[in-house]
């Protein structure tokens, strides 16, 4: 411990102190640390930013009033109104521009002599090598997604950089240490594939059912009925396309006396067919994707609805508000029958109108809740009418409920919350404190009086094909899967490699970059499309293959066994990849080293408890640390505002085991 | 939520995280109370004040945080009131749902949450303290019922809080061995600083014979053995006056969760004591009253 301590003071006496202003802020910070210790080696260090979101704009902004005083920040994306209710460094004004550079400048505003660099690019760049890794001390993540941090993981590995990691879902928040060699990457674990929306996939190029509930809930449904003061992206989109926005402002406005069924048709056709046909006039966004249709109600519908199928006025006057329903009214009995366009076409008309007639009072204030049978219908057709247009399959009303009431949205106070947690983890991995390093989630109710719980550290998973050495196992038809399957289901998606190179002894088999020439390539597409067996160098039973990412510094090796059948249910993809077992902490496997793992857990958690608490210490921090990452599991991203939880009846059964 | 009205007075780093929470998640109404003028301290944690001279010379705190908060939302109404806290009547706060007392001394503290208890509104109170890398939040919501989620269904609850004064008399011996520290380190700078009459942060290691001396007398009150509030605990809170950013955003992250929570009356209440450390990395709730005794 006294070594320890003689170095740590030796690297804080012999940092360099890099202060740049020594006036009012610049003798306040050093009387500040001097007094309550901050260590002044993390002034002269350089900190990586990845993400300037939600997340994001908390850290900096917390990085620049803890003392930081270099700090560079990645981000590709753009400022959306959606952004502006959290990422409060952003205002009305920048939508549109850049979020990393608009970060930095409104940070410089209130600490203007820090030196803070953006780039306004996406992570996975190859400008961003593992030399450019190299140069910063510590690497911060606030993404909100699972590619770019494995990719992250991997050159941070690469460049020997330690990284904290970090997730908001809802309430619930996490933030870990990676250090190479020290404790686990980011990897060692196996994180199920989140459920993450970005914004602009909700509001033009939705390709799942999913994105069309959220459209149609967060956006038409709170646009018609909700807070009419509050920002929605559905205007700024319309804005976009229309030649005066002032025509657009007033298409979602009701005129006095405006007939119900009227409106409802000009609401349908707007969203319905002018914004897509306004989406459509952007080439570039087609480009590679399918092209939706825009759909008009007099294609759909009959000329007049009310002479159709008996008025709103002919509902009984002793309707409850509450049991207001369209479907009865078009003679839809069966919530888990499937309508066509037409049918619900009929239902978004007849709920609007419905809502108008009999709810009136409510329009303005209106949220969505998954037990307001006549927002469920209206959302569920909504939803319908645009996966119609884009080319997904519809749903019944029920599944429909089903995924809108599973959505979780984005709270900025945790994002606050994990921000701080962040700082204090990344000046801990400066002054290389390695003991005092922890996984720190954050929970939604207390666990064992605990709303923060701090545990440490698991070791790297000696499993893990990313910062260990494990070869994988491969099994699959290689006379049926061509070379293509195993580039898209394997080294792409499950291996999350960026630029991959696939190498079979000495032959080349597959790769991608800038460099290649033109026969080079044609030779891979070529071989894109031959079966694993009519390779030019073929791959059989017991052939090794070598899969490698330059720019992440990985490669792995893996052992193909054919085999002829799979299970359609089980094994859809035809292949099933294999190898990396679990990390020896959260399944128990090897009683040695779990058993040191829990202890240190105990350690951290109940350094005050008596002894008659230690044999249920250990229970609880066995289960622990399994509950704790199956429901931090979940606790990927939040940038994008809106996250599905897996399965959350599981998430709130495993909280109780834990307390 | 967004028909609320918090009153906010005294503003550091950790306040200025909580009003920045509060502004852009939507409430009604923030009304900013706090006098003192602007100076090098004030900069520190406080990232709402710009660091411009000219911008802030003879403003007060309040003032300043009011332009930089009105900027977040345009929907919030934010709002100064000047003068002493302690001196406002009892229907001064009726005009409010929410009462967050940031820094504030012990007699200030009981006053104002006795005001609050009296009124026949509801007014949920809370008071917040950072200092060094620690920090106490106090939730006193009267007679609250709210719902919660359990499962798939909603179920309506109903929990009763102590007073401030209640639950910083609290006999210590009864109290459970594992309760966090920082209760304790706190009743003893509060008692300092009220015998001294000193505000809060205005203290310094030559003060620490005298917290020690408070610390043994209130030790031998309430029969438990000093070590029951370690020395060190209490020296790092009298030396470290200055905030740590991240424990304000975390701190003030927390109290904006607690408000947001009680103004909508949905989801379980803090109840009824909020501790951070930022050394050990715990945040802990602590449920402290009188029923130890019972």
């Amino acid at each position: 411990m006294d070594t320890q301590q003689q170095q740590q003071q030796s690297s804080i006496q012999g940092a360099k102190v890099l202060m740049v202003g020594a006036g009012g802020i610049g003798c306040e910070l050093l009387k500040t640390l001097a007094l309550s210790g901050f260590q002044d080696i993390h002034i002269g260090a350089k900190v990586l930013m990845v993400g300037a979101g939600g997340i994001g704009c908390e850290l900096l902004k917390t990085l620049a009033l803890s003392g930081f005083q270099d700090i560079h920040i990645i981000d590709m994306d753009t400022i959306e109104v959606s952004n502006l209710n959290r990422q409060f460094l952003f205002r009305r004004s920048h939508v549109g521009q850049s979020k990393a550079k608009v970060a930095r400048d409104a940070v410089l505003r209130f600490r203007p002599h820090i030196n803070i660099r953006s780039y306004h690019a996406n992570v996975k760049n190859p400008e961003f090598d593992v030399d450019f890794f190299k140069q910063f001390d510590v690497v911060l993540n606030g993404l909100d997604n699972l590619d770019a941090r494995r990719h992250v993981n991997r050159l941070c590995l690469a460049a020997d950089v330690p990284l904290v990691e970090s997730g908001t879902t809802g309430f619930l928040g996490q933030v870990t240490v990676h250090v190479k060699g020290k404790t686990e990457c980011y990897e060692c674990q196996t994180k199920p594939a989140p459920k993450t929306y970005p914004v602009c996939t909700i509001t033009s190029t939705p390709t799942k059912f999913v994105h069309c509930i959220v459209w149609a809930k967060d956006l038409l449904f709170a646009k018609l009925f909700g807070d009419k003061n509050q920002d929605n992206d559905l205007n700024v989109r319309a804005n976009n396309a229309a030649s005066s926005s002032k025509e657009t402002e007033d298409v979602f406005e009701r005129a006095e006396d405006e007939d119900i069924d009227q409106y409802g048709r000009k609401i349908y056709d707007h969203v319905f067919g002018y914004n897509i046909e306004a989406a459509l006039s952007n080439e570039e966004t087609w480009k590679n994707r399918r092209r939706p249709r825009p759909i008009y109600s007099k294609e759909v519908l009959p000329e007049s609805m009310s002479q159709q199928n008996g008025s709103t006025q002919n509902c009984s006057a002793t309707d409850d508000d509450s049991t207001v329903s369209a479907m009865p009214l078009l003679g839809l009995k069966n919530p888990q029958e499937l309508w066509g366009l037409t049918q619900n076409s009929l239902v978004f008309i007849e709920a609007l109108k419905l809502f108008f007639a009999k709810r009136k009072k409510e329009i303005g204030h209106l949220t969505f809740d998954k037990d307001d049978q006549l927002a469920v219908e209206f959302v569920t057709a909504a939803a319908n009418i645009r996966a119609e247009s884009f080319g997904i399959p519809l749903h019944s009303l029920f599944e429909a409920k089903g995924i809108a009431g599973n959505i979780v949205h984005a709270v900025a106070t945790t994002n606050a919350i994990v921000a701080g947690l962040i700082v204090i983890e990344a000046i801990k991995v400066l002054k290389k404190d390695a003991d005092k390093y922890r996984m720190t989630y954050c929970l939604e109710h207390p666990s064992r009086k605990m709303l923060l719980m701090p545990v440490e550290p698991f070791e790297p998973n000696p499993a893990c094909y990313v910062c260990s050495k494990t070869p994988l196992v491969l099994e699959i038809n290689t006379q049926k899967s061509k070379l293509r399957d195993l580039v898209d289901k394997i080294v792409t998606a499950k291996l999350g490699m960026n630029l991959p190179l696939i190498m079979h002894g000495a032959s080349l088999l597959y790769e991608v970059g800038d460099d290649l020439d033109d026969i080079m390539v044609a030779n891979y597409n070529a071989n894109l499309e031959k079966s694993l067996s009519e390779l030019p160098s073929p791959v059989i039973n017991g052939s090794i293959l070598t899969v490698e990412d330059l720019q992440q510094e990985l490669s792995c090796k893996i052992n193909v066994k054919h085999r002829e059948e799979f299970d359609e249910e089980k094994e859809p993809e035809g292949m099933v990849l294999s190898g990396w077992t679990q990390s020896p902490a959260t399944n128990g496997e090897s009683a040695s080293t779990s058993n040191d793992e829990n202890e240190k857990a105990v350690d951290v958690t109940e350094s005050s408890s008596g002894p008659e608490m230690a044999s249920k210490k250990r229970r609880l921090s066995e289960t622990q640390p399994e509950n704790d990452k199956k429901e931090t599991e979940n606790v990927e991203s939040d940038d994008d505002e809106l996250m599905e939880i897996e399965n959350p009846v599981m998430v709130s059964k495993k909280k109780k085991r834990v307390e | 939520l967004t028909k609320s009205h918090i009153l906010v007075s005294g503003i550091k780093g950790t306040v200025a995280e909580f009003c920045k929470n509060i502004v852009l998640a939507g409430v009604g109404s923030v009304t900013l109370m706090d006098d003192s003028l602007v100076n090098e301290e004030a900069l520190n944690a406080n990232f709402l004040i710009p660091p411009d001279e000219n911008a802030y010379r003879g403003k007060t705190v309040a003032e300043i945080c009011c332009d930089s908060l009105k900027d977040f939302n345009p929907m919030v109404l934010v709002s100064v009131e000047k003068g002493d806290l302690s001196a406002r009547s009892t229907e001064f706060f009726e005009k409010f749902d929410v009462v967050v007392i940031g820094y504030g001394s012990l007699a200030t503290k009981k006053a104002v949450n006795e005001k609050c208890r009296k009124l026949s509104k509801r007014v949920a109170f809370y008071t917040v303290d950072c200092r060094d890398s620690c920090g106490e939040i106090f939730v006193d919501l009267q007679d609250y019922k709210y719902t919660k989620k359990k499962l798939e269904e909603k179920v309506e609850c109903e929990l009763n809080f102590p007073s401030y004064q209640e639950a910083v008399s609290v006999p210590w011996k009864p109290i459970p061995r594992r309760t966090a520290k920082l209760y304790f380190a706190m009743r003893v700078i509060e008692v300092f600083e009220e015998n001294e009459g000193r505000k809060h942060g205005q203290c310094s290691l030559l003060d620490l014979p005298t917290v020690l001396e408070i610390k043994k007398k209130l030790c031998e009150a309430n029969t438990v053995s000093e070590s029951h509030v370690p020395d060190s605990l209490l020296e790092r809170l009298i030396t470290g006056t200055i905030e740590f950013p991240p424990a304000c955003a975390i701190v003030g992250g927390i109290l904006a969760q607690e408000v947001i929570k009680a103004v909508s009356g949905k989801g379980e209440p803090l109840k009824n004591f909020f501790y951070y450390d930022a050394q050990d990395g715990k945040g802990v709730m602590e449920n402290i009253s009188n029923s130890f005794t019972s």
